[in-house]
Order: structure tokens, then C-alpha cells, then sequence
């Protein structure tokens, strides 16, 4: 019989629903077809034009009634198509969830074409002045909300019965797993049973690439889209910008099992450090992404041999890759070589505040299916970067335990260990 | 008492009003006390402005400096006011082991660069275009990250060396609720020994300002205190400049670094009315019941916004307890937003450690309070949604 407490006397956690959405599809079937037989679902922006833009292609999800209505209406529908899917999957209420809700989402701001409705509203000649004189006498609550940090998801817990503040936050690119380990301390602590997480990101507009693209993160392989996102090459040439959305049903093993729900994985631990070294490069030791990897090692209560496989964050970036492999190689040392390790942003680009939830989740389904999806464009190895990416062909494998990487801008480094079985 | 007591060892308070705990705790007690007003530059509107700062005294690289707006700087100085007061900045041991929740909105969007897409518009059908055109050009690569809400953390991070964990919490009032309320929860768990938290808020961009007018929520005309507005033009909220930090440890903690604390916080109690149902009243009713007030007098320091619903419903349930004696203090320093709660929190720890009360900053709707207050409760109800409450007590 499973303890339903861990190495550290606080209640396990299990997760008991998942949903996922990305450019590759809708639902966790759809996604894992096309992500165990390598195919990508980067492709040439057709939502904007993309004149006098560096980088044309993306992973934007294109297919949903909210993809071309701004970041915040696609947000909230990436959210809430993967919520339904996780809460239906673990067999609890759709409209009374009953327990509290972490969204991780993007900052938002006025959509261009508000602000651009509200200067042809009005006539005064400062552009400022006009657009506040607009918006009072429009009283425009559409475009209130989606300027509202906190209303996605005040929607969310509307609509899925979630308990008291919903919590919206940011840790940049790791905000994903940030929102899952708030899901798992607060089981922890015993101030809730279950916990909505969700990572969920729509924001690929044109500003949100050019921003990007200023900073020189992007690739620019326009040519041929799917062969863009390239983790661990030694051509890589940047990230890919994508959207997407993950949300994980998180409950206490005790209470999981009293309901009759089906486990579908463990959550053992959660690691985070901070860096203090620069805004958008770390630390060149890698120590604060080696601290947060030990950290989540030590939260699960797992050593480093017990480790079957790594989804990384991987981005494709010349950067981040070098520095996992740097935090990879000095967590686990000779080991590192025979441990698989997988990018699933070779086939999805970086969905950004989402990317975090996403990859859980694939964890997540990794170890329940037995199967390692692959790192694809694979095809010029960098040789400074020697790992087992799982090559181009996903592999046959039993994972029991899995640790995902987040690692994002303004120095968050959250790692996530997953399990497939309690103990 | 318990080791895990959440106390509070350091504030960092900025506010038109001036800077640290000391010139807030001097200008807010002494009798009458005067807001300071901006009320030209954003006509019809009125703003707190922010006092003249010496960014150099909190964060010492001018390399620093330049990597942010005003937002950044002005969080980041705060923050820097509180791990000061705390006595952890420059302890490098303390930093790299202290956990942080900040409460952010965005940054400062480029005013020049937006306005003159907008003047380029005109006549030109093909905006898109247009945008791609003047952005891939016009903007600052940098500017980006000035405007990420996570890069706060991240600038306090990089300046004062806070790493041991570093979360953004977003979502006006509701976020610096939810973010004291999970840093105190941490302590009181014992997954952290040491926390900062807080937030600020820079209203003097029109984005700012625009944010709040897309629902008419700001006030226009003569300024009102807090509790007057709702028969005045617009929605009642006066905004500000500031920012609220606070250094948040386990009593074992602070006791084991010899600390003397301000206070004791208390539970955080928050909440989401669903406030087009009609449930606003019900859910302050629900959130002063939970807050287990004691018996007796109580001060209650109040970050009530001015939006004229929200006030009015916590005006009438603050009214209804005759005991409470409420201090909106967001007539004199303006609406803080994500940083409302920490300032109100900070208020309340300075009157419990002055042994002294707040004098009425409303005389026509303010009821005198002489003791002294052994415990003071904070709201916030947010202008728009989600709402909080602390109590908090004797060190």
C-alpha cells in the first residue's frame, strides 16, 4: 500500500488529470500522436503579416474560434479547453472544481487594435489625452478585462468553480512549472485537497516577436519552418515562439484514492534558485540552474541515479542549451551520457508562460506510456553538448521518474520531478 | 506564540508622502495630515505623485538604472528600503537563502513610440503592416524587458542578491494579497524562514491611467478624500506612485538574528466575490468573520480605493461594526494597486509598534480612535475584483 505521506512527513501528491493543447492539436491524444512520431507544428505566420519581420514562422495554435481575437481572449481559450480536459479526465466537477486555481499566464497589455479604435474614437491632438477621453465616455468593459492582470483567471474560477483568490503569475518562461509547484505547496500545506494548475499562453502577437526578435532570441529559418527549432545542434539559432496551454488536476494521494480516481503520475518535488547575474543570460557557471536541479532532487527525496529521464527546457537558443548541458553534466556527472534527455520544443517551439505545464504534462504521459518522444532536427549535433537527446525516433522506455527544466528570463529557474508511481 | 509566527522585521515604504517607515509613520500621525497632489500634468485627473528619489542610495550601478523604467527602479529601491530596515541587505548569506513573491502589474510602454504609430495611422489601411514597420525600427530592444512583469523580481534579484526564490504574482490589489498571504503561509509551514514581498506601482504613464479609465474608474475634478467621491465625476479612484515592501521571517528567525519586530501578521484572509452577482457585501461580511476580530476596539487601516462600489460596500460593513475605527489611507498617498495590500499591511505594523493610532484622515467620516492599538486590522478591496484582510498584532 502507497504512504500517503513523503520523505518529509507532507502529504504526496498525484496528479489526476491532464490537458494539453499546442500547435500540434487539441487534447493529449492528438498531441501525443504527433509527438511520438516527430512531426512539428512549427509553420509560417498567416495570423499577421510579416513584412519587414526577421522571423516568419511560429507555433502558433491557429485552430481555435479565439486565435484571431488578441492574446487575452486566446489565452483564456487555451486555458479553458486544457482545464476541461484535465478536470473531465480526473473525474471531478466541470463547474465546481472545489479547490483553488494557479494560472500561469502572460503579462498583458491594451491589444494594438484597442488602442488603435480608441485614437480613431476621439479628435484631441494629444494621442494620450484622446485615448483616455475615449475610454471614459466608451466604457469599454471588453477592453477593460483584457487589460486586467487578474482576469483570465477570474474567468477561469467563474466558470470552473475554483475556491477563493485565483492566484495569476509570472516567472517568465518557467511560469508554467511555477504554477504547478504552487498547486503542490498548497496541498502540502494542507490548505487544500486539489489544486487547478495551468500554464496557458496566447500572446504571439506581432509586437510579442519583434520584442524577441529585438533581443535576438529568435530563429530566423524561415524556409523550412519544421526544421527551426533545433535543441542541442550545433546550428541552432534561437527559440521558436509558440502558444499553448497545460493544466494538471493536482490532488493529495489520500484524497485521490478515497474517490476512486485514477493516479496518473506523482508530483515528488519542485526546485527553484534564482539568478542574480543579468536580465536575460545566466549565470555562466550555471550554478543557479544546478542549485534549482539539486533543489528538486532534494524536494523529491530521489538521489541523482534515480533519475530515468530529463525533459529539458531545451529552446534551441546557443545559450540556454550550452548551460543545461552545463547544469545536466555537473548535477549528474559521467551519468549524464546514458540518461535520455528530450526537447519537445523541437516539435512545439517555446510556448513560453505555458512551456513549463506543457512539458509536465508530456512528462507526465512520457511515463504512462512508456515511450520517450524525441528531440527532432537533430541532424548537426553540437559536439561541446554530448547527451542522449533521443534522436529524431522516439524511443520504447519504462520511466519511472522524470525531472523537467524551466529556466526563463529575469533569472527564474524552476525544476519539476515527476513520478509514475507512488511509493 | 509559536516559532513559526509570520513577524514582520523590515518595511520599505515610498509614497508621495516620502520614504521608509519614519517619515510615513511622522507625516501620517501628526494631526490633519495634508495629501500631495499632482493635479496638472494628467488634467482632469489627479495624481499622488512620487517624491524626488535618489535612485543611487538602493541601487548603486548606474548600469543598473538604465536597464529599467521607473517601475523597475521604484520597486527595486523599495524593496532595497525594506532588506535595509531588516538589516539583510548586503548579508550575502541571508539573500541567497531569502524567498520573494512580488506583486507586479507591467512596465512603462514607450509613450513616444506608441503615439506616433498612432499619428502614422491615419490614412494608412494597412495597420499591420504599419506596426511591424514602426516597431522593428523605433523600438528600444531593452524596453521589453523594462515592461516584463517578472522583471522586477528579477532587477531585485540582480541588485540586492535575493535568490533563494523568486515568484511574480499579477492581477491588481488581488495580487499583493495572495502574494503576503502565500509568503506568510510559507513561513507559518515552514518552507521558508525568510521572505520579501511586496510591490509597487509608478501611476505618472498614461497607459497607467488608461488601465483604470477603460471602466471610467477614475475620479476627475477636486480632489476628495477617500471616502467622499462617490457623488463626484468619475469612478472614484485616485491613483498613486509607490511602492510596499516587507520583510517577512519566522519568528524563530528573527529571534535566532537577534531582530526586533514590528508585529505579528496574522492569517491573511482573501477572497473572490462574484461581485456582478451581487455577492460583494456577503464576501467583506464573510472576510471580517474569518479575520476572528478581537473583542473590543479596533483600528482599522484601510485601502478602500475610491471606486465607488467597492468603497461604498466597505464603508457600510466597516460602519456597521461600531467598534472599528477605519483610516483610508489612500487619500493620502493615492491607489497603490498591486502594492495597496503590503502598504496597508505596513501601515498597520507601524501603528501596532508606535503603540499609537492613526489621527482621522476624514473628519466627516473617520471616527477618533485614543488607545493604543493592540492589534490592527488591513484591507484591501479591490476596485474592480478580489479583496483581503490581516490582522496584525503585537511583536
Amino acid at each position: 500500500m502507497a504512504s500517503f505521506k513523503d520523505h518529509l512527513g507532507r502529504p504526496v501528491v498525484a496528479v489526476t488529470g491532464i490537458g494539453v493543447v499546442t500547435s500540434l492539436g487539441k487534447g493529449k491524444q492528438e498531441n501525443w500522436a504527433a509527438l511520438t512520431s516527430g512531426k512539428s507544428g512549427i509553420h509560417p505566420i498567416s495570423r499577421f503579416p510579416v513584412d519587414h519581420l526577421n522571423t516568419r514562422i511560429s507555433g502558433m495554435v491557429d485552430f481555435l474560434p479565439s486565435s484571431s481575437k488578441g492574446a487575452s481572449a486566446l489565452t483564456y481559450e487555451l486555458a479553458e479547453t486544457a482545464a476541461v480536459e484535465a478536470i473531465e479526465e480526473s473525474g471531478l466537477s466541470l463547474d465546481d472544481f472545489g479547490g483553488p486555481l494557479f494560472l500561469a499566464s502572460p503579462p498583458v497589455e491594451l491589444d494594438w487594435h484597442d488602442r488603435l479604435a480608441l485614437y480613431k474614437g476621439g479628435d484631441n491632438e494629444d494621442a494620450s489625452e484622446r485615448l483616455l477621453e475615449v475610454a471614459r465616455s466608451l466604457n469599454a468593459s471588453d477592453m477593460f478585462d483584457s487589460s486586467q492582470f487578474g482576469f483570465i483567471a477570474d474567468r477561469l474560477a467563474d466558470r470552473f468553480g475554483a475556491t477563493g483568490l485565483p492566484i495569476t503569475l509570472s516567472t517568465a518562461c518557467a511560469s508554467g512549472a511555477t504554477a504547478i509547484q504552487l498547486g503542490v505547496e498548497a496541498i502540502r500545506r494542507g490548505e487544500c485537497d486539489r489544486a487547478l494548475a495551468i500554464g496557458a499562453d496566447g500572446s504571439a502577437t506581432a509586437e510579442a516577436l519583434i520584442r524577441f526578435s529585438l533581443l535576438s532570441a529568435l530563429s530566423t529559418s524561415n524556409d523550412a519552418p519544421e526544421k527551426a527549432s533545433k535543441p542541442f545542434s550545433k546550428d541552432r539559432d534561437g527559440f521558436v515562439l509558440a502558444e499553448g496551454s497545460a493544466a494538471l488536476v493536482l490532488e493529495s494521494l489520500e484524497a485521490a484514492l478515497a474517490r476512486g480516481a485514477t493516479v496518473l503520475g506523482i508530483l515528488r518535488g519542485c526546485g527553484e534558485k534564482a539568478d542574480d547575474f543579468h536580465r536575460t543570460r545566466s549565470k555562466p557557471d550555471a550554478s543557479p540552474a544546478i542549485a534549482a536541479v539539486k533543489a528538486a532532487l532534494a524536494d523529491a527525496g530521489l538521489a541523482e541515479d534515480e533519475i530515468d529521464y530529463i525533459n529539458a527546457h531545451g529552446t534551441s537558443t546557443p545559450e540556454n542549451d550550452k548551460m543545461e548541458h552545463l547544469s545536466l553534466s555537473t548535477v549528474f556527472g559521467d551519468r549524464i551520457g546514458r540518461i535520455p534527455v528530450s526537447s519537445n520544443k523541437s516539435m512545439i517551439g517555446h510556448t513560453l508562460s505555458a512551456a513549463g505545464a506543457i512539458e509536465a504534462a508530456f512528462s507526465l504521459m512520457t511515463m504512462c506510456e512508456g515511450v520517450i518522444p524525441p528531440t527532432i532536427n537533430y541532424d548537426n549535433p553540437d559536439p561541446a553538448i554530448a547527451l542522449d537527446v533521443v534522436p529524431n525516433v522516439k524511443r520504447d522506455a519504462s520511466v519511472r521518474t522524470v525531472l523537467s527544466n524551466s529556466f526563463g528570463f529575469g533569472g527564474q529557474n524552476t525544476c519539476l520531478v515527476m513520478a509514475r508511481e507512488p511509493t | 506564540m509559536s516559532l513559526h509566527d509570520v513577524v514582520i522585521t523590515g518595511i520599505g515604504l515610498v509614497s508621495s508622502l516620502g520614504e521608509g517607515p519614519d517619515a510615513h509613520w511622522a507625516k501620517l500621525s501628526e494631526p490633519n495630515p495634508t495629501p500631495v497632489l499632482e493635479t496638472e500634468r494628467f488634467a482632469p485627473y489627479t495624481v499622488h505623485p512620487l517624491p524626488e528619489i535618489d535612485w543611487n542610495l538602493q541601487i548603486a550601478k548606474r548600469g543598473d538604472q538604465r536597464q529599467m523604467e521607473t517601475w523597475q527602479r521604484l520597486g527595486t529601491y523599495t524593496a532595497g528600503l525594506a532588506l535595509d530596515d531588516a538589516g539583510i541587505k548586503g548579508d550575502e548569506a541571508l539573500c541567497a537563502s531569502m524567498d520573494m513573491v512580488v506583486a507586479a502589474g507591467g512596465g512603462e510602454r514607450d509613450v513616444s513610440v506608441d503615439n506616433s504609430i498612432l499619428a502614422a495611422s491615419t490614412g494608412r489601411t494597412d495597420f499591420d503592416v504599419l506596426l511591424n514597420e514602426k516597431l522593428t525600427t523605433d523600438l528600444r530592444p531593452t524596453l521589453f524587458l523594462a515592461q516584463l512583469s517578472n522583471l522586477l523580481a528579477g532587477n531585485i534579484s540582480i541588485v540586492h542578491k535575493v535568490t533563494g526564490s523568486s515568484r511574480t504574482f499579477m492581477g491588481e490589489e488581488g495580487a499583493g494579497v495572495a502574494a503576503v498571504e502565500t509568503a506568510a503561509a510559507r513561513i507559518r509551514s515552514g518552507q521558508s524562514t525568510h521572505m520579501l514581498v511586496g510591490g509597487a506601482f509608478q501611476t505618472e504613464h498614461p497607459d497607467m491611467l488608461l488601465g483604470y479609465e477603460l471602466a471610467g474608474y477614475l475620479h476627475r475634478g477636486q480632489w476628495k478624500p477617500v471616502w467622499q467621491r462617490h457623488a463626484s465625476e468619475g469612478g472614484g479612484v485616485v491613483s498613486g506612485s509607490g511602492g510596499a515592501f516587507l520583510v517577512l521571517e519566522s519568528r524563530e528567525h528573527a529571534e535566532r538574528r537577534g531582530r526586533r519586530a514590528y508585529a505579528t501578521l496574522g492569517p491573511v484572509h482573501s477572497a473572490r466575490a462574484r461581485r456582478a452577482r451581487g455577492e460583494l457585501d456577503a464576501g467583506i461580511a464573510g472576510l471580517l468573520e474569518a479575520a476572528d476580530l478581537p473583542e473590543g476596539d479596533l483600528l482599522a487601516v484601510s485601502g478602500a480605493s475610491g471606486a465607488h462600489n467597492a468603497t461604498a460596500a466597505e464603508k457600510a460593513l466597516l460602519d456597521a461594526n461600531p467598534f472599528i475605527a477605519a483610516r483610508g489611507f489612500s487619500s493620502l498617498t493615492g491607489h497603490l494597486k498591486e502594492a495597496q495590500f503590503p502598504f496597508a499591511v505596513a501601515l498597520a505594523a507601524l501603528a501596532v509598534a508606535n503603540k499609537a493610532p492613526y489621527p482621522v484622515f476624514d473628519a466627516e467620516n473617520e471616527k477618533p480612535f485614543e488607545k493604543s492599538p493592540q492589534q490592527v486590522l488591513a484591507t484591501a478591496i479591490g476596485y474592480h475584483q478580489f479583496e483581503g484582510m490581516a490582522l496584525v498584532g503585537g511583536a
